[in-house]
């Protein structure tokens, strides 16, 4: 058997489907910079130790530098590009811009979209290493500040915007929060041994 | 920023400036200070970024990400050896792989012009040039192919061969090779006022200690990239840096270019700290290669490259030595700092700034040392010198404390200067002492049990410690220009770059208050060469360079605006350039100052530490946008903090390489390091500079580590002298406490 | 990074065959570890066999009251299964604290227990390695080994096993399934691993060829009361300097059983049964965690830089099986 070593794949992203032959060493990240031009995703280490190229896949964040964009086909990829709802900013955009949650901005589409996730995470009923008791009975946790700067490491930020960063996904939280209150979706799911979060599932609410 | 080629001196730029004691004479030329209230009352009032929807939506393009027809890639292959000269490069085969264009090595590269440097000959500019490996990880080749995938699998492919000779990457401060830095008349490396050892011998008190620091990395998020190529007989760059011009400059000269043959622009620069103060070498085999092949061609730098092409601030050693009264007044104080660049430049870390600045002894002596390796050439980083030296002489001041006796703060009272301590100079203004009045204050510093180990949470030992921070706030020459364009708006040029300090936003209130306009019809344009000389994003000297300059164009343009009765439709356009300004200057010491306040938890029986808070208090002249102002502030902070307890680049004696060059092995800190942190500053006018600006990128570092490393000692009382303060230097070290607070801490 | 072809596998046995029509054809799974050492040059795949597709995405209870956790289960969806979160915590929080809410995402549990060393040497292709390239040398015996092995190196590889995941199901006596072209087989963690030997390059005791397919967890009340604790130079995002999995039951002051697992001390995680044979049927104090630590470590052979290891896993040992004390008391 001798498999080509370039592949023609389809690339759902941001709702768009992407016609492209891509190398097989092509990784997710360049694709979306190199050959569908969303240059947001940003490359900072390439090796999955920054996070700067976070993005969603099917609903969930993922390094798309480890990524290989032949195995990403058939998945639903939403970037920084496919947040903002027209002209209206998604709430945990628009808090990063109120609170300066950001300095040269490289890093900050990674945020936001690892951000976003970590809202939906905590939503589904996850716990993270900063949850002092994980047994499903106790519930999720508050999603207080230790609980954001946990879930938020795997972005590392060199300028230093951690504490800004912190108050704006607390804000953004807290305004997801209200709608779910409002729609009335009260109660996280997961916090009752109600079964594994699905894949795609709760922590899916963006989608491509 | 400073030529490699001198040493760091407290002015740091080779360019005609003023800043610290180096100015000359009179003012009198200068403007009437900023117009600021009154007008437009943009200054001082906090704005978000203007180009923050375009950060948060990704729309905002860096230098690597801006398409072009017909764009091919570079990849650098480096050396693999830390010193000898290289016998072969298998280019052959290379060129045969797929998608292959070209291999750029020394033997087929454009020749460079030698001699080339920002700020005198920079050797590292030198690329593709001659057979010479002076370190590990220097390029040796460019492979240029129609894909990135394919033009790194060549450059991984490419197979060079060397003749290896011995290497030393050893440093100590007992090196034999350290020598007095030969750095020229404006690289201050050595200061003597009165008779240090006589002082010493008369000291009731004396502190004799080595501080230690490891090689530090910038790491910026963004790696160095560049895209260059010729368009209608200019040569068109996109590069990431902090300075257009410089770089455009440097850029024409190297490739025997007319100056206004080359173009470099740099809209959005994703973090620096130093390392693109100069140009890099990406850039330059990225014009060679657009010129060899006649097409775009964009080289990035991986992050393992960034390691050892972009600079370091290099492992320091310093001892410092105070002598006191009882009552902790300082009768000498000498600081010895050593430290190390590379065999091909002489870049030299200036730890021993600090020391001739922030306390008064009768006799104070400083000298500055350093060693050639064979490693990279260290740079200049975030705060060079004051940094690393802070973090010395704050920690011997603690020392000094804990003798007398004295409260830190109190100890820092007694040694406030009159006048620049080693210069003799005037201050242009000092308030540091409302800085440790009001940090004090709003920390809860006075509440403090002086004594070590009285606090514990559970596993953790708690404590709290202060330094005090310092850093230059020079000025240098720039240009501007503004138009005033028929639609009632007004469009700012200058080449500034921001490079995440918030300088546009800053440049936008400092011309609206200037034009007396409303802030939103004015239009900065930034990070373009073509817009004329203006200082780099560097030396917290940036803003305040340029904010005369916009001020002084927005006066010219109002005297013409007065003479005019109609903007015709091209618009009235004024320049102004601070060149004679700046140069006439008188000498004064001018600097930011800042306290510096942590609490820490360790548990020395994991030897964890975690930092709970942090406080700074600053004075910085004249705050532009307190909202982007204090997050500057804050990462400084938070940077130190990284510096205190992660940051170490561990170089491999037998190789010569680092053995930790990449985000995994080199920690900064993450989110879950930083706690709450608190960054305010006091009332600090200061018109020296005309605009009363004296930048704050670099201060928030300054002291922080100290602060820290005085903090652990308050809540084990051990003396952590080494950075980064790792977890198995304080498990090993344990603690001083007996029975601490309610038994050993150590073992069981 | 060579050129490669790529393949996704829709059933394990089409798998399993996929990989043999290829000497240099590699598993993909998550792709954390596996793509970063591609860009690396550590490893050179000819051809790649997607299987995260494959049916292996379950955690399901058998009937013997076993956890059976399939190989393609993400990180997180292990972290955040209740039955994993309620029975054996340890587990979750050692995956927990295993990587970034990304990482884990993406990796998976089959993936996790193959991950290989984060030995800087190891990563580096220009550097000697005995592990990567069998006979030339071990720079890291006499250069920079400060977060090494204690436990059972040989001068041919003193490498870590960066795995946290690995350590709680050591101490909780996991099996691996695995599949090979002859059908499907088990192989105990314990016996998982390779001792280091002169062969650091062999790593597992996987047969050629073999894709794991999931891991098993017996039943063990005592995983309910456990704890994972993980040490590193900073509060997240980082491997391992020291950490502890322990489960302990304690009835009128006396252990009846615990399970102690220790990570970043050996070239797999490190199932301390020395320490668990002191422990069972003694005293559960201070003193006595000590001891059993000491008897576990006395076997520890430091490096010049990693002496540090000794006291960082012995007050783990003695703090955590505290905590735990203490939590059975109240």
């Amino acid at each position: 058997m001798n498999p080509t070593k370039s592949s023609a794949i389809s690339l759902r992203v941001n709702g768009e489907t992407h016609s492209l032959t891509v190398d097989n060493r092509t990784t997710l990240l360049d694709a979306l910079r190199e050959h569908i031009d969303l240059t947001g995703t940003k490359k900072g280490c390439d090796q999955g130790q920054c996070g700067a190229c976070t993005v969603l896949l099917d609903g969930r964040r993922a390094n798309s530098c480890l990524q290989l964009a032949v195995a990403a086909e058939g998945r639903a990829v939403t970037t920084i590009e496919g947040m903002a709802d027209g002209e209206r900013l998604h709430p945990v955009q628009q808090a990063f811009l109120d609170f300066d949650g950001y300095q040269c901005g490289y890093c900050t589409p990674g945020q936001v979209c690892s951000a976003v996730a970590v809202i939906e995470e905590h939503a589904a009923g996850w716990p993270s290493a900063a949850t002092a008791d994980i047994r499903p009975e106790t519930g999720p946790p508050p999603l207080d500040d230790n609980e954001i700067r946990e879930r938020m490491s795997g972005n590392l930020c060199r300028c230093g915007a951690y504490v800004s960063i912190v108050r704006a996904v607390a804000e953004a939280a807290a305004q997801a929060a209200a709608v779910r209150e409002s729609a009335g979706d009260t109660t996280p799911d997961g916090g009752s041994g109600s079964g594994t979060v699905p894949a795609g599932g709760s922590g899916a609410r963006v989608t491509a | 920023m400073t030529a490699p080629t001198v040493s760091a001196p407290s002015t740091p730029m080779a360019v005609p400036s003023v800043s610290a004691a180096t100015a000359a004479a009179g003012t009198t030329t200068s403007p009437a200070p900023t117009r600021t209230a009154g007008s437009s009352g943009a200054v001082g009032t906090s704005r978000t970024r203007l180009e923050g929807r375009a950060k948060v939506t990704g729309a905002a393009r860096y230098a690597g990400e801006v398409p072009f027809a017909e764009l091919a890639y570079g990849w650098l292959a480096t050396s693999t050896v830390a010193r000898g000269r290289i016998r072969s490069i298998g280019a052959e085969p290379v060129l045969a792989m797929p998608g292959v264009l070209a291999v750029l090595h020394h033997e087929n590269a454009p020749r460079l012009k030698p001699g080339v440097g920002m700020m005198g000959p920079d050797a590292t500019l030198q690329i593709l040039q001659d057979d010479r490996v002076p370190h590990v990880g220097w390029p040796v080749a460019l492979v240029v192919a129609e894909t990135p995938e394919q033009a790194r699998a060549a450059a991984e492919a490419l197979v060079v061969t060397y003749d290896e000779e011995p290497h030393d990457v050893g440093f100590s401060s007992g090196h034999p090779g350290l020598h007095t830095p030969d750095g020229g008349p404006r690289a201050r490396t050595d200061t003597e006022k009165g008779d240090i050892e006589a002082e010493l011998a008369a000291s009731a008190v004396v502190v004799d200690e080595e501080y230690t620091t490891p090689e530090e990395y910038h790491t910026a998020m963004e790696p160095h990239a560049a895209v260059a190529r010729w368009e209608d007989g200019r040569l068109e760059v996109i590069d990431s840096n902090q300075g257009s011009h410089a770089v455009a400059q440097d850029l024409a000269k190297l490739f025997f270019l007319d100056a206004t043959s080359v173009r470099v622009r740099s809209e959005h620069v994703g973090g620096a700290f130093g390392s693109k103060g100069l140009m890099r070498p990406h850039l330059i085999v990225a014009a060679m290669a657009a010129t060899m092949l006649d097409r775009p061609v964009r080289v990035v730098l991986t992050r393992r490259q960034l390691f050892s092409m972009v600079g370091f601030r290099p492992a320091t050693a310093q001892r410092i030595r105070l002598g006191a009264e009882p009552g902790g007044r300082l009768r000498a104080l000498d600081h010895d700092a050593t430290s190390f660049s590379s065999t091909i430049n002489e870049y030299v870390e200036q730890s021993a700034q600090p020391s001739r600045v922030v306390y008064a002894a009768d006799a104070l002596r400083t000298r500055t040392r350093v060693v050639r390796l064979d490693v990279p050439t260290p740079s200049f980083m975030r705060a060079p010198g004051w940094a690393p030296g802070s973090f010395a002489i704050e920690s011997a001041m603690d020392e000094l404390a804990e003798k007398t006796g004295l409260d830190p703060i109190t100890l820092r009272l007694r040694n406030e200067p009159e006048v620049g301590p080693a210069s003799g100079l005037p201050f242009s203004s000092r308030n540091l002492i409302p800085c440790f009045e009001e940090g004090a204050r709003r920390f809860g510093w006075t509440d403090r049990d002086p004594r070590p180990g009285t606090r514990r949470d559970g596993r953790w030992l708690l404590g709290t410690g202060m330094a005090a921070a310092a850093h230059s706030a020079g000025t240098a020459p720039s240009s501007a220009s503004i138009t005033a364009e028929a639609d009632g708006t007004f469009t700012v040029r200058i080449a500034a770059a921001d490079i995440g300090t918030g300088a546009r936003t800053a440049l936008t209130q400092i011309a609206a208050d200037a034009l007396e306009t409303p802030l939103k019809t004015v239009r900065v344009k930034i990070a373009d060469s073509d817009f004329g000389p203006a200082f780099l994003a560097g030396g917290s000297m940036g803003t305040a360079s340029w904010a005369w300059a916009v001020t002084e164009a927005a006066a010219a343009l109002r005297e013409k605006l007065a003479l005019v009765d109609q903007i015709p439709g091209e618009g009235t356009t004024a320049r102004a350039d601070t060149t004679e300004l700046v140069m006439a200057m008188r000498g004064q010491e001018r600097y930011a100052f800042g306290a510096q306040f942590a609490e820490v938890a360790v548990d020395v029986a994991s030897g964890e530490v975690r930092v709970r808070r942090m406080l700074g208090t600053f004075a910085v002249g004249r705050v532009v946008n307190p909202l982007t102002a204090r997050s500057q502030l804050i990462g400084g902070m938070i940077m130190g903090l990284s510096m205190a307890l992660h940051e170490e680049g561990i170089r491999d004696t037998a190789s010569g390489g680092l053995v930790n060059g990449d985000l995994a092995g080199y920690h900064v800190a993450s989110n879950a390091d930083v706690p709450v942190i608190e960054a305010g500053w006091v009332d600090d006018p200061d018109t020296y500079n005309p605009t009363g600006i004296k930048g704050l990128g670099e201060i928030g570092i300054v002291g922080v580590a100290a602060a820290i490393a005085n903090a652990v000692w308050h809540a084990t009382g051990i003396r952590h002298r080494s950075l980064p303060i790792r977890l198995d230097r304080v498990l090993t070290a344990g603690t001083a406490i007996e029975n601490s607070i309610g038994g050993g801490a150590v073992t069981y | 990074m060579r050129e490669f072809g790529y393949m996704r596998a829709t059933d394990v046995t089409e798998a399993v065959s996929l990989l043999a029509t290829d000497p240099e054809a590699r598993f993909l799974g998550g792709g954390t570890n596996l793509v970063d050492l591609m860009k690396t040059g550590v490893e050179n795949p000819a051809l790649l066999i997607d299987v995260r597709e494959l049916p292996l995405d379950r955690i399901e209870v058998a009937d013997d009251g076993a956890l059976k956790i399939g190989a393609t289960v993400t990180n997180s969806d292990l972290a955040a299964d209740p039955e994993v979160r309620r029975r054996y915590p340890a587990l979750a929080q050692a995956v927990l604290a295993g990587a970034s809410g990304q990482l884990r995402n993406m990796a998976t549990v089959g993936g996790n227990l193959l991950q290989r060393t984060r030995c800087g040497y190891f990563g580096d292709t220009t550097q000697p390695c005995n592990k990567r390239v069998p006979g030339s040398g071990c720079p890291a015996l006499t250069g920079e080994h400060h977060n090494h092995a204690i436990l059972d190196w040989s001068e041919h590889c003193v490498a870590t096993h960066p795995s946290d995941m690995g350590v709680a199901l050591a101490a909780f006596d996991a099996v691996v399934s695995v599949h090979t072209a002859d059908g499907p087989a088990e192989l105990p963690l314990s016996e998982f691993y390779l001792p280091v030997g002169d062969t650091p390059h062999r790593e597992t005791a996987l047969p050629p060829g073999a894709l794991i397919t999931g891991v098993t967890l017996p039943a063990a009340p005592v995983a309910a009361r456990s704890r994972y604790r993980k040490v590193r130079e900073r509060a997240s995002y980082a491997f391992a300097n020291g950490s502890i999995a322990a489960a302990l039951d304690v009835e009128d002051g006396t252990v009846r059983d615990v399970r102690l697992a220790f990570g970043a001390v050996a070239s797999r995680p490190w199932r301390a049964r020395k320490a668990e044979q002191a422990l069972t049927g003694g005293p559960a104090t201070p003193e006595a965690f000590a001891a059993a630590a000491d008897a576990e470590l006395a076997a520890a052979r430091p490096l010049t830089h990693n002496g540090y290891k000794v006291p960082l896993i012995r007050n783990l040992v003695v703090a955590m099986l505290t905590e735990l004390t203490q939590e059975d008391a109240r």
